[in-house]
Protein backbone atom coordinates (compact mmCIF):
# COMPACT_ATOMS: atom_id res chain seq x y z
CA UNK A 1 0.00 0.00 0.00
CA UNK A 2 1.21 3.46 -0.68
CA UNK A 3 -0.35 5.49 1.83
CA UNK A 4 -0.56 9.96 1.51
CA UNK A 5 1.62 11.18 4.17
CA UNK A 6 -0.15 12.53 6.84
CA UNK A 7 -0.09 16.25 6.87
CA UNK A 8 1.27 15.70 10.39
CA UNK A 9 0.97 13.63 13.33
CA UNK A 10 -1.66 14.87 16.30
CA UNK A 11 -1.26 13.92 20.24
CA UNK A 12 -4.32 12.68 22.09
CA UNK A 13 -4.33 14.12 25.76
CA UNK A 14 -6.42 12.33 27.93
CA UNK A 15 -6.84 14.40 31.06
CA UNK A 16 -8.38 13.38 34.39
CA UNK A 17 -11.47 11.65 32.50
CA UNK A 18 -14.20 9.76 34.27
CA UNK A 19 -17.34 7.89 32.86
CA UNK A 20 -20.35 6.64 34.59
CA UNK A 21 -23.32 4.16 33.51
CA UNK A 22 -25.94 3.91 35.31
CA UNK A 23 -23.97 5.26 38.47
CA UNK A 24 -21.50 2.76 37.52
CA UNK A 25 -17.72 4.67 37.00
CA UNK A 26 -16.68 3.08 34.24
CA UNK A 27 -13.25 5.37 34.05
CA UNK A 28 -12.19 7.18 37.29
CA UNK A 29 -9.52 9.88 36.42
CA UNK A 30 -7.82 8.40 33.13
CA UNK A 31 -4.81 10.82 32.55
CA UNK A 32 -2.44 10.52 29.75
CA UNK A 33 -0.58 12.01 26.71
CA UNK A 34 -0.18 10.07 23.17
CA UNK A 35 2.78 11.61 21.81
CA UNK A 36 2.09 12.41 17.45
CA UNK A 37 3.33 9.23 15.74
CA UNK A 38 3.43 6.69 18.75
CA UNK A 39 1.75 3.60 18.97
CA UNK A 40 0.20 3.91 22.27
CA UNK A 41 -1.28 0.33 23.39
CA UNK A 42 -4.38 0.11 26.50
CA UNK A 43 -4.29 -3.27 28.10
CA UNK A 44 -6.57 -4.38 30.58
CA UNK A 45 -9.05 -7.38 31.43
CA UNK A 46 -12.29 -6.93 30.15
CA UNK A 47 -15.06 -4.69 31.45
CA UNK A 48 -11.95 -2.53 32.47
CA UNK A 49 -12.93 0.21 30.48
CA UNK A 50 -10.77 0.22 27.60
CA UNK A 51 -13.31 0.36 24.41
CA UNK A 52 -15.79 3.28 26.24
CA UNK A 53 -12.34 4.84 26.85
CA UNK A 54 -11.80 4.39 23.08
CA UNK A 55 -15.45 6.05 22.37
CA UNK A 56 -14.62 8.88 24.07
CA UNK A 57 -11.35 9.73 21.92
CA UNK A 58 -13.27 8.96 19.03
CA UNK A 59 -15.82 11.54 20.06
CA UNK A 60 -19.07 8.96 20.05
CA UNK A 61 -19.51 9.82 23.44
CA UNK A 62 -18.79 12.70 25.86
CA UNK A 63 -16.73 11.78 29.33
CA UNK A 64 -18.98 12.81 32.05
CA UNK A 65 -15.80 14.88 33.26
CA UNK A 66 -12.26 16.05 32.47
CA UNK A 67 -11.13 16.50 28.71
CA UNK A 68 -9.46 14.58 25.82
CA UNK A 69 -7.81 16.86 23.28
CA UNK A 70 -6.52 15.89 19.94
CA UNK A 71 -4.37 17.69 18.47
CA UNK A 72 -5.07 20.46 21.21
CA UNK A 73 -8.88 20.23 19.81
CA UNK A 74 -11.57 19.18 21.97
CA UNK A 75 -12.36 15.32 20.88
CA UNK A 76 -16.19 15.75 22.08
CA UNK A 77 -16.32 18.55 18.81
CA UNK A 78 -17.58 16.96 15.35
CA UNK A 79 -15.49 19.98 14.40
CA UNK A 80 -12.31 18.22 15.60
CA UNK A 81 -13.09 15.09 13.71
CA UNK A 82 -13.51 17.86 10.48
CA UNK A 83 -10.33 18.97 10.70
CA UNK A 84 -8.54 15.91 11.96
CA UNK A 85 -8.73 12.55 10.39
CA UNK A 86 -9.52 10.10 12.82
CA UNK A 87 -10.30 6.42 12.70
CA UNK A 88 -11.32 3.58 14.73
CA UNK A 89 -11.34 0.16 14.00
CA UNK A 90 -14.55 -1.36 16.01
CA UNK A 91 -13.93 -5.36 17.90
CA UNK A 92 -16.98 -6.25 16.21
CA UNK A 93 -16.02 -4.70 12.87
CA UNK A 94 -18.98 -2.63 12.02
CA UNK A 95 -19.66 -3.20 8.77
CA UNK A 96 -22.31 -2.16 6.45
CA UNK A 97 -24.18 -4.83 5.62
CA UNK A 98 -25.88 -3.56 2.66
CA UNK A 99 -22.31 -2.89 0.83
CA UNK A 100 -20.01 -5.36 -0.36
CA UNK A 101 -16.37 -5.43 1.15
CA UNK A 102 -15.24 -3.20 -1.75
CA UNK A 103 -18.00 -0.58 -1.41
CA UNK A 104 -17.13 -1.03 2.79
CA UNK A 105 -13.63 0.15 2.12
CA UNK A 106 -14.44 2.58 -0.60
CA UNK A 107 -17.52 4.61 1.47
CA UNK A 108 -15.36 6.80 3.47
CA UNK A 109 -13.01 8.28 -0.39
CA UNK A 110 -16.36 8.07 -2.18
CA UNK A 111 -18.23 9.80 0.40
CA UNK A 112 -15.90 12.47 1.04
CA UNK A 113 -15.34 12.63 -2.63
CA UNK A 114 -11.42 12.42 -2.04
CA UNK A 115 -9.81 10.41 -5.12
CA UNK A 116 -11.09 10.01 -8.71
CA UNK A 117 -13.04 6.42 -9.14
CA UNK A 118 -9.96 4.69 -10.39
CA UNK A 119 -7.62 5.95 -7.70
CA UNK A 120 -10.01 4.55 -5.13
CA UNK A 121 -10.06 1.29 -6.25
CA UNK A 122 -6.85 0.94 -6.42
CA UNK A 123 -6.49 2.14 -2.73
CA UNK A 124 -9.20 -0.80 -1.58
CA UNK A 125 -7.80 -3.34 -3.98
CA UNK A 126 -4.21 -2.68 -2.48
CA UNK A 127 -5.33 -2.61 1.33
CA UNK A 128 -7.44 -5.92 0.73
CA UNK A 129 -4.57 -7.61 -1.09
CA UNK A 130 -2.34 -6.67 1.89
CA UNK A 131 -4.78 -8.50 4.20
CA UNK A 132 -5.03 -11.28 1.84
CA UNK A 133 -8.75 -10.37 1.39
CA UNK A 134 -9.06 -9.54 -2.43
CA UNK A 135 -10.63 -12.41 -3.47
CA UNK A 136 -13.41 -11.59 -0.87
CA UNK A 137 -13.91 -7.97 -2.74
CA UNK A 138 -17.13 -8.50 -3.86
CA UNK A 139 -18.83 -10.65 -1.00
CA UNK A 140 -21.04 -9.17 1.57
CA UNK A 141 -19.75 -9.36 5.36
CA UNK A 142 -22.76 -11.97 6.03
CA UNK A 143 -20.75 -14.17 3.75
CA UNK A 144 -17.60 -13.63 6.09
CA UNK A 145 -15.99 -15.48 8.72
CA UNK A 146 -16.02 -13.34 12.51
CA UNK A 147 -11.93 -13.43 11.19
CA UNK A 148 -12.32 -11.50 7.95
CA UNK A 149 -14.81 -9.00 8.73
CA UNK A 150 -11.68 -7.78 11.57
CA UNK A 151 -9.60 -7.84 8.83
CA UNK A 152 -11.97 -6.00 6.41
CA UNK A 153 -12.66 -3.26 9.45
CA UNK A 154 -8.57 -2.80 9.46
CA UNK A 155 -8.61 -2.50 5.79
CA UNK A 156 -11.68 -0.12 5.48
CA UNK A 157 -9.51 2.23 8.34
CA UNK A 158 -6.46 2.13 6.24
CA UNK A 159 -8.13 3.26 3.20
CA UNK A 160 -9.21 6.18 5.08
CA UNK A 161 -5.68 7.12 5.50
CA UNK A 162 -6.34 8.66 8.93
CA UNK A 163 -4.06 11.09 11.28
CA UNK A 164 -5.26 9.12 14.41
CA UNK A 165 -6.51 5.63 13.75
CA UNK A 166 -7.88 3.37 17.16
CA UNK A 167 -8.06 -0.21 17.23
CA UNK A 168 -10.20 -1.91 19.18
CA UNK A 169 -8.78 -5.48 19.81
CA UNK A 170 -7.70 -5.86 16.08
CA UNK A 171 -6.21 -9.32 16.81
CA UNK A 172 -9.30 -11.24 18.83
CA UNK A 173 -10.71 -14.01 16.08
CA UNK A 174 -7.72 -13.97 14.17
CA UNK A 175 -5.32 -17.26 14.38
CA UNK A 176 -2.41 -16.66 15.14
CA UNK A 177 -0.62 -15.91 11.73
CA UNK A 178 -2.82 -13.53 10.72
CA UNK A 179 -2.90 -11.63 14.31
CA UNK A 180 0.98 -11.37 13.62
CA UNK A 181 0.04 -10.11 10.20
CA UNK A 182 -1.98 -7.54 11.54
CA UNK A 183 0.73 -6.42 14.06
CA UNK A 184 3.01 -5.98 11.58
CA UNK A 185 0.59 -4.03 9.34
CA UNK A 186 -0.08 -1.42 12.57
CA UNK A 187 3.41 -0.99 12.81
CA UNK A 188 4.12 -0.75 9.19
CA UNK A 189 1.60 2.14 8.66
CA UNK A 190 2.81 4.35 11.11
CA UNK A 191 6.67 3.87 10.02
CA UNK A 192 5.38 4.78 6.55
CA UNK A 193 2.28 7.59 7.92
CA UNK A 194 3.33 8.70 11.11
CA UNK A 195 -0.01 7.98 12.27
CA UNK A 196 -0.68 7.72 15.63
CA UNK A 197 -2.14 4.95 16.52
CA UNK A 198 -3.99 3.54 20.14
CA UNK A 199 -4.23 0.06 20.24
CA UNK A 200 -6.72 -1.60 22.79
CA UNK A 201 -5.83 -5.45 23.34
CA UNK A 202 -5.86 -8.00 25.14
CA UNK A 203 -3.13 -9.90 23.18
CA UNK A 204 0.18 -9.46 25.25
CA UNK A 205 2.59 -10.74 22.68
CA UNK A 206 0.78 -7.63 20.28
CA UNK A 207 1.14 -5.13 22.76
CA UNK A 208 4.66 -5.65 24.18
CA UNK A 209 6.26 -6.04 20.77
CA UNK A 210 4.34 -2.88 18.66
CA UNK A 211 3.47 -0.80 21.55
CA UNK A 212 6.11 2.18 21.91
CA UNK A 213 4.20 2.56 25.33
CA UNK A 214 1.47 0.36 27.12
CA UNK A 215 -0.96 1.31 29.77
CA UNK A 216 -2.59 -1.22 31.86
CA UNK A 217 -6.36 -0.18 32.74
CA UNK A 218 -8.05 -1.82 35.66
CA UNK A 219 -11.48 -0.81 37.57
CA UNK A 220 -11.39 1.95 35.14
CA UNK A 221 -8.08 3.66 36.42
CA UNK A 222 -4.26 3.06 34.62
CA UNK A 223 -2.66 0.95 37.04
CA UNK A 224 1.01 0.81 35.08
CA UNK A 225 1.91 3.38 32.01
CA UNK A 226 5.72 2.65 30.79
CA UNK A 227 7.56 0.97 27.61
CA UNK A 228 7.11 -2.64 26.77
CA UNK A 229 10.48 -3.52 28.07
CA UNK A 230 9.84 -1.91 31.67
CA UNK A 231 6.05 -3.49 31.67
CA UNK A 232 7.44 -6.84 31.38
CA UNK A 233 10.12 -6.18 33.83
CA UNK A 234 7.57 -5.08 36.32
CA UNK A 235 7.60 -5.95 39.96
CA UNK A 236 3.89 -4.97 40.31
CA UNK A 237 1.88 -7.90 41.56
CA UNK A 238 -0.93 -6.56 39.65
CA UNK A 239 1.10 -6.16 36.44
CA UNK A 240 2.44 -9.73 37.10
CA UNK A 241 -0.68 -11.38 37.79
CA UNK A 242 -2.06 -9.48 34.36
CA UNK A 243 0.64 -10.61 32.00
CA UNK A 244 1.43 -13.80 33.48
CA UNK A 245 -1.14 -15.17 34.67
CA UNK A 246 -1.10 -18.73 36.33
CA UNK A 247 -3.21 -21.69 36.36
CA UNK A 248 -3.65 -23.56 39.19
CA UNK A 249 -6.63 -26.47 38.81
CA UNK A 250 -6.20 -27.10 42.62
CA UNK A 251 -7.40 -23.47 43.73
CA UNK A 252 -9.64 -22.01 40.72
CA UNK A 253 -9.95 -18.19 41.03
CA UNK A 254 -13.45 -18.17 40.89
CA UNK A 255 -13.58 -20.13 44.20
CA UNK A 256 -11.53 -17.56 45.71
CA UNK A 257 -14.17 -14.70 43.78
CA UNK B 1 -45.33 10.93 34.04
CA UNK B 2 -42.28 8.94 33.16
CA UNK B 3 -44.54 8.21 29.44
CA UNK B 4 -45.04 11.51 28.97
CA UNK B 5 -41.46 12.46 29.58
CA UNK B 6 -40.20 9.96 27.12
CA UNK B 7 -43.21 11.12 24.81
CA UNK B 8 -41.80 14.79 25.28
CA UNK B 9 -37.97 13.64 24.39
CA UNK B 10 -39.09 11.26 21.69
CA UNK B 11 -41.19 14.19 19.96
CA UNK B 12 -38.20 16.53 20.29
CA UNK B 13 -35.65 14.57 18.88
CA UNK B 14 -37.65 13.44 15.99
CA UNK B 15 -37.56 17.55 15.30
CA UNK B 16 -33.96 17.76 16.17
CA UNK B 17 -33.40 14.88 13.47
CA UNK B 18 -35.39 16.86 10.99
CA UNK B 19 -33.41 19.85 11.66
CA UNK B 20 -30.51 17.91 11.11
CA UNK B 21 -31.34 16.47 7.88
CA UNK B 22 -32.40 19.72 6.82
CA UNK B 23 -29.12 21.69 6.89
CA UNK B 24 -27.67 18.43 4.75
CA UNK B 25 -30.44 19.52 1.61
CA UNK B 26 -27.46 20.67 -0.11
CA UNK B 27 -25.66 17.20 -0.75
CA UNK B 28 -29.19 16.25 -2.33
CA UNK B 29 -28.03 16.06 -5.85
CA UNK B 30 -25.31 14.13 -5.30
CA UNK B 31 -27.31 11.61 -3.45
CA UNK B 32 -29.67 10.88 -5.97
CA UNK B 33 -29.19 6.96 -6.54
CA UNK B 34 -30.29 6.52 -2.95
CA UNK B 35 -33.38 8.63 -3.12
CA UNK B 36 -34.20 6.44 -6.13
CA UNK B 37 -33.83 3.09 -4.38
CA UNK B 38 -35.72 4.76 -1.42
CA UNK B 39 -38.36 5.98 -3.91
CA UNK B 40 -38.41 1.95 -5.76
CA UNK B 41 -38.92 0.53 -1.58
CA UNK B 42 -41.03 2.78 -0.79
CA UNK B 43 -43.37 3.48 -3.55
CA UNK B 44 -43.07 1.00 -6.47
CA UNK B 45 -43.00 -2.02 -4.05
CA UNK B 46 -45.86 -0.61 -1.89
CA UNK B 47 -48.12 0.34 -4.69
CA UNK B 48 -49.72 -3.21 -5.23
CA UNK B 49 -50.57 -3.33 -1.35
CA UNK B 50 -52.23 -0.21 -1.16
CA UNK B 51 -53.83 -0.73 -4.32
CA UNK B 52 -55.50 -4.12 -3.00
CA UNK B 53 -56.40 -2.55 0.35
CA UNK B 54 -57.92 0.31 -0.63
CA UNK B 55 -59.82 -1.73 -4.05
CA UNK B 56 -61.77 -3.67 -0.73
CA UNK B 57 -62.07 -0.79 1.14
CA UNK B 58 -63.91 0.67 -2.30
CA UNK B 59 -65.80 -2.16 -2.95
CA UNK B 60 -67.03 -2.60 1.01
CA UNK B 61 -68.33 1.21 1.20
CA UNK B 62 -70.09 0.61 -1.76
CA UNK B 63 -71.81 -2.28 -0.22
CA UNK B 64 -72.60 -0.54 2.78
CA UNK B 65 -73.63 2.41 1.39
CA UNK B 66 -75.99 0.76 -1.30
CA UNK B 67 -77.46 -1.38 1.45
CA UNK B 68 -78.40 1.83 3.44
CA UNK B 69 -79.74 3.89 0.40
CA UNK B 70 -80.83 1.35 -1.91
CA UNK B 71 -84.19 1.55 0.60
CA UNK B 72 -84.57 5.30 0.25
CA UNK B 73 -84.39 5.18 -3.67
CA UNK B 74 -80.80 7.11 -3.05
CA UNK B 75 -78.55 4.39 -4.64
CA UNK B 76 -77.52 6.66 -7.72
CA UNK B 77 -75.20 8.79 -4.90
CA UNK B 78 -73.53 5.58 -4.24
CA UNK B 79 -70.64 6.97 -6.01
CA UNK B 80 -70.48 10.32 -4.27
CA UNK B 81 -70.03 8.75 -0.98
CA UNK B 82 -67.73 6.37 -1.94
CA UNK B 83 -66.05 9.50 -4.25
CA UNK B 84 -65.93 11.86 -1.64
CA UNK B 85 -65.15 8.95 1.05
CA UNK B 86 -61.87 7.52 -0.84
CA UNK B 87 -60.19 11.05 -1.57
CA UNK B 88 -60.85 12.78 1.73
CA UNK B 89 -60.13 10.52 4.17
CA UNK B 90 -60.07 6.55 3.69
CA UNK B 91 -57.28 7.02 0.11
CA UNK B 92 -54.50 8.81 2.20
CA UNK B 93 -55.18 8.16 5.77
CA UNK B 94 -55.17 4.25 4.31
CA UNK B 95 -52.41 4.38 2.02
CA UNK B 96 -50.43 6.07 4.84
CA UNK B 97 -51.54 2.98 7.02
CA UNK B 98 -49.91 0.65 4.70
CA UNK B 99 -46.67 3.10 4.51
CA UNK B 100 -46.31 2.42 8.40
CA UNK B 101 -46.37 -1.16 8.55
CA UNK B 102 -44.56 -1.92 5.56
CA UNK B 103 -42.32 0.84 4.64
CA UNK B 104 -41.77 2.12 8.49
CA UNK B 105 -41.25 -1.51 9.79
CA UNK B 106 -38.73 -1.74 7.52
CA UNK B 107 -36.60 1.29 7.66
CA UNK B 108 -36.86 1.47 11.72
CA UNK B 109 -35.68 -2.40 11.73
CA UNK B 110 -32.44 -1.62 9.27
CA UNK B 111 -31.78 1.55 11.42
CA UNK B 112 -32.18 0.02 14.51
CA UNK B 113 -29.55 -2.90 13.60
CA UNK B 114 -27.70 -0.58 12.25
CA UNK B 115 -27.35 1.31 15.41
CA UNK B 116 -27.17 -1.82 17.53
CA UNK B 117 -24.21 -3.47 15.41
CA UNK B 118 -22.98 -0.33 15.65
CA UNK B 119 -22.88 0.67 11.60
CA UNK B 120 -24.34 4.01 12.41
CA UNK B 121 -20.83 4.83 14.94
CA UNK B 122 -18.76 3.68 11.83
CA UNK B 123 -20.53 6.42 10.38
CA UNK B 124 -19.83 8.99 12.85
CA UNK B 125 -16.38 7.65 13.11
CA UNK B 126 -15.67 8.40 9.45
CA UNK B 127 -17.30 12.20 9.79
CA UNK B 128 -20.16 11.14 7.89
CA UNK B 129 -23.82 12.08 9.43
CA UNK B 130 -25.94 9.16 9.82
CA UNK B 131 -28.73 11.75 8.62
CA UNK B 132 -27.58 12.53 6.20
CA UNK B 133 -27.02 9.13 3.95
CA UNK B 134 -29.75 7.44 6.08
CA UNK B 135 -32.41 9.57 7.08
CA UNK B 136 -32.57 12.45 4.63
CA UNK B 137 -32.93 10.12 1.31
CA UNK B 138 -36.08 7.83 2.67
CA UNK B 139 -37.69 11.64 3.83
CA UNK B 140 -37.11 12.90 0.44
CA UNK B 141 -37.83 9.56 -1.42
CA UNK B 142 -41.85 9.97 0.95
CA UNK B 143 -42.25 13.23 -0.44
CA UNK B 144 -41.85 12.08 -3.86
CA UNK B 145 -43.36 8.95 -3.96
CA UNK B 146 -46.30 9.59 -1.23
CA UNK B 147 -48.65 11.36 -4.06
CA UNK B 148 -48.66 8.82 -6.41
CA UNK B 149 -49.81 6.28 -3.66
CA UNK B 150 -52.18 8.38 -2.16
CA UNK B 151 -53.58 8.62 -6.03
CA UNK B 152 -53.40 4.91 -6.67
CA UNK B 153 -55.38 4.25 -3.66
CA UNK B 154 -58.35 6.68 -3.92
CA UNK B 155 -58.25 5.26 -7.70
CA UNK B 156 -58.36 1.43 -6.39
CA UNK B 157 -60.97 2.34 -3.91
CA UNK B 158 -63.33 4.53 -7.19
CA UNK B 159 -62.76 1.37 -9.41
CA UNK B 160 -63.90 -1.51 -6.20
CA UNK B 161 -66.63 0.97 -5.46
CA UNK B 162 -67.44 1.58 -9.11
CA UNK B 163 -67.36 -2.79 -9.39
CA UNK B 164 -69.28 -3.45 -6.18
CA UNK B 165 -71.98 -1.06 -7.63
CA UNK B 166 -72.48 -2.50 -11.00
CA UNK B 167 -72.35 -6.19 -10.25
CA UNK B 168 -73.74 -6.56 -6.93
CA UNK B 169 -77.57 -8.02 -7.35
CA UNK B 170 -78.79 -5.77 -4.38
CA UNK B 171 -77.21 -2.24 -6.02
CA UNK B 172 -76.64 -2.65 -9.88
CA UNK B 173 -75.55 0.64 -10.60
CA UNK B 174 -74.24 1.25 -13.49
CA UNK B 175 -70.65 2.95 -14.17
CA UNK B 176 -71.28 5.70 -15.80
CA UNK B 177 -73.85 6.64 -13.17
CA UNK B 178 -71.08 5.57 -10.52
CA UNK B 179 -68.91 8.30 -12.29
CA UNK B 180 -71.09 11.22 -13.28
CA UNK B 181 -72.78 11.34 -10.03
CA UNK B 182 -69.17 11.16 -8.12
CA UNK B 183 -67.64 14.16 -10.80
CA UNK B 184 -70.63 16.32 -9.51
CA UNK B 185 -69.90 16.18 -5.78
CA UNK B 186 -65.66 15.36 -6.47
CA UNK B 187 -63.87 18.77 -6.79
CA UNK B 188 -60.15 19.35 -7.27
CA UNK B 189 -60.33 20.74 -3.93
CA UNK B 190 -61.36 17.84 -2.29
CA UNK B 191 -58.16 15.66 -4.40
CA UNK B 192 -55.82 18.45 -3.72
CA UNK B 193 -56.48 18.18 0.18
CA UNK B 194 -56.32 14.15 0.32
CA UNK B 195 -52.81 15.04 -1.39
CA UNK B 196 -51.92 17.37 1.45
CA UNK B 197 -53.05 14.72 4.07
CA UNK B 198 -51.14 11.96 2.42
CA UNK B 199 -48.38 13.92 2.03
CA UNK B 200 -48.24 15.11 5.73
CA UNK B 201 -49.27 11.66 7.08
CA UNK B 202 -45.98 10.14 4.82
CA UNK B 203 -44.05 12.45 6.50
CA UNK B 204 -44.32 11.94 9.94
CA UNK B 205 -44.07 8.29 9.59
CA UNK B 206 -40.69 8.14 7.98
CA UNK B 207 -39.81 10.86 10.25
CA UNK B 208 -41.14 8.64 13.56
CA UNK B 209 -39.48 5.65 11.92
CA UNK B 210 -35.87 6.95 11.17
CA UNK B 211 -36.22 8.68 14.77
CA UNK B 212 -36.84 5.95 16.54
CA UNK B 213 -34.59 3.39 14.59
CA UNK B 214 -31.91 5.37 15.12
CA UNK B 215 -32.32 6.08 19.40
CA UNK B 216 -32.24 2.18 19.30
CA UNK B 217 -29.97 0.95 22.09
CA UNK B 218 -29.31 -2.58 23.26
CA UNK B 219 -29.45 -5.84 21.52
CA UNK B 220 -31.97 -7.59 18.97
CA UNK B 221 -34.51 -7.65 21.24
CA UNK B 222 -34.76 -3.93 21.25
CA UNK B 223 -34.33 -4.10 17.36
CA UNK B 224 -37.98 -6.08 17.57
CA UNK B 225 -39.71 -3.83 20.10
CA UNK B 226 -38.35 -0.25 18.19
CA UNK B 227 -40.19 -2.20 15.15
CA UNK B 228 -43.60 -2.46 16.95
CA UNK B 229 -43.02 0.71 18.97
CA UNK B 230 -42.34 2.59 15.45
CA UNK B 231 -45.61 1.38 13.78
CA UNK B 232 -47.93 2.05 16.85
CA UNK B 233 -46.88 5.27 17.22
CA UNK B 234 -47.28 6.16 13.48
CA UNK B 235 -50.64 4.85 13.25
CA UNK B 236 -51.41 6.82 16.31
CA UNK B 237 -50.28 9.81 14.86
CA UNK B 238 -51.71 9.62 11.42
CA UNK B 239 -54.83 9.31 13.46
CA UNK B 240 -54.15 12.30 15.46
CA UNK B 241 -52.83 14.61 12.59
CA UNK B 242 -55.74 13.43 10.55
CA UNK B 243 -58.09 15.24 12.59
CA UNK B 244 -56.21 18.72 13.15
CA UNK B 245 -54.73 18.59 9.21
CA UNK B 246 -58.76 18.00 7.94
CA UNK B 247 -59.75 20.89 10.98
CA UNK B 248 -57.04 23.04 9.08
CA UNK B 249 -57.82 22.39 5.53
CA UNK B 250 -62.01 22.38 5.76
Amino acid sequence: MSPTKSPSPVSVDVRGVRKSYAGHEVLHDVTFTVQPGEIFVIMGPSGSGKSVLLRQIIGLERPDGGEILIAGLNASAESTHAKIRTGLVFQSGALFNSLSVFDNCAFYLKEHRLYDKATIRDKVMEALRMLSLENAAHKSPAELSGGMKKRVAVARALVMEPQLLLYDEPTSELDPIMAATVAELIATVREETHLTSIVVSHDRDVALTIGDRVALLMNGTIKALDKPSAIRASKDPVVCSFLNPQIDLNNPRFRKE
Amino acid sequence: MKINREMVESIGNGVILLGRSATHLPTLPRQYKRVLEQCLQIGYKTAPLVFILCFCIGGVLALQVGDGFRNYGFKQYIGSIVGLAMVRELGPVMAAIIVAGRVGSAITAELASMRVYQEVDALRTMNIAPERVLVLPRLVAILLTMPFLTIMSVLAGWLGGALVAQYEPSIQLDYSTFFQVMKNFVKVEALTDGLIKGQVFGFCVVLICCNVGLLTKGGPREIGHAVTRAVVASIICILFLDYFVTKAIL
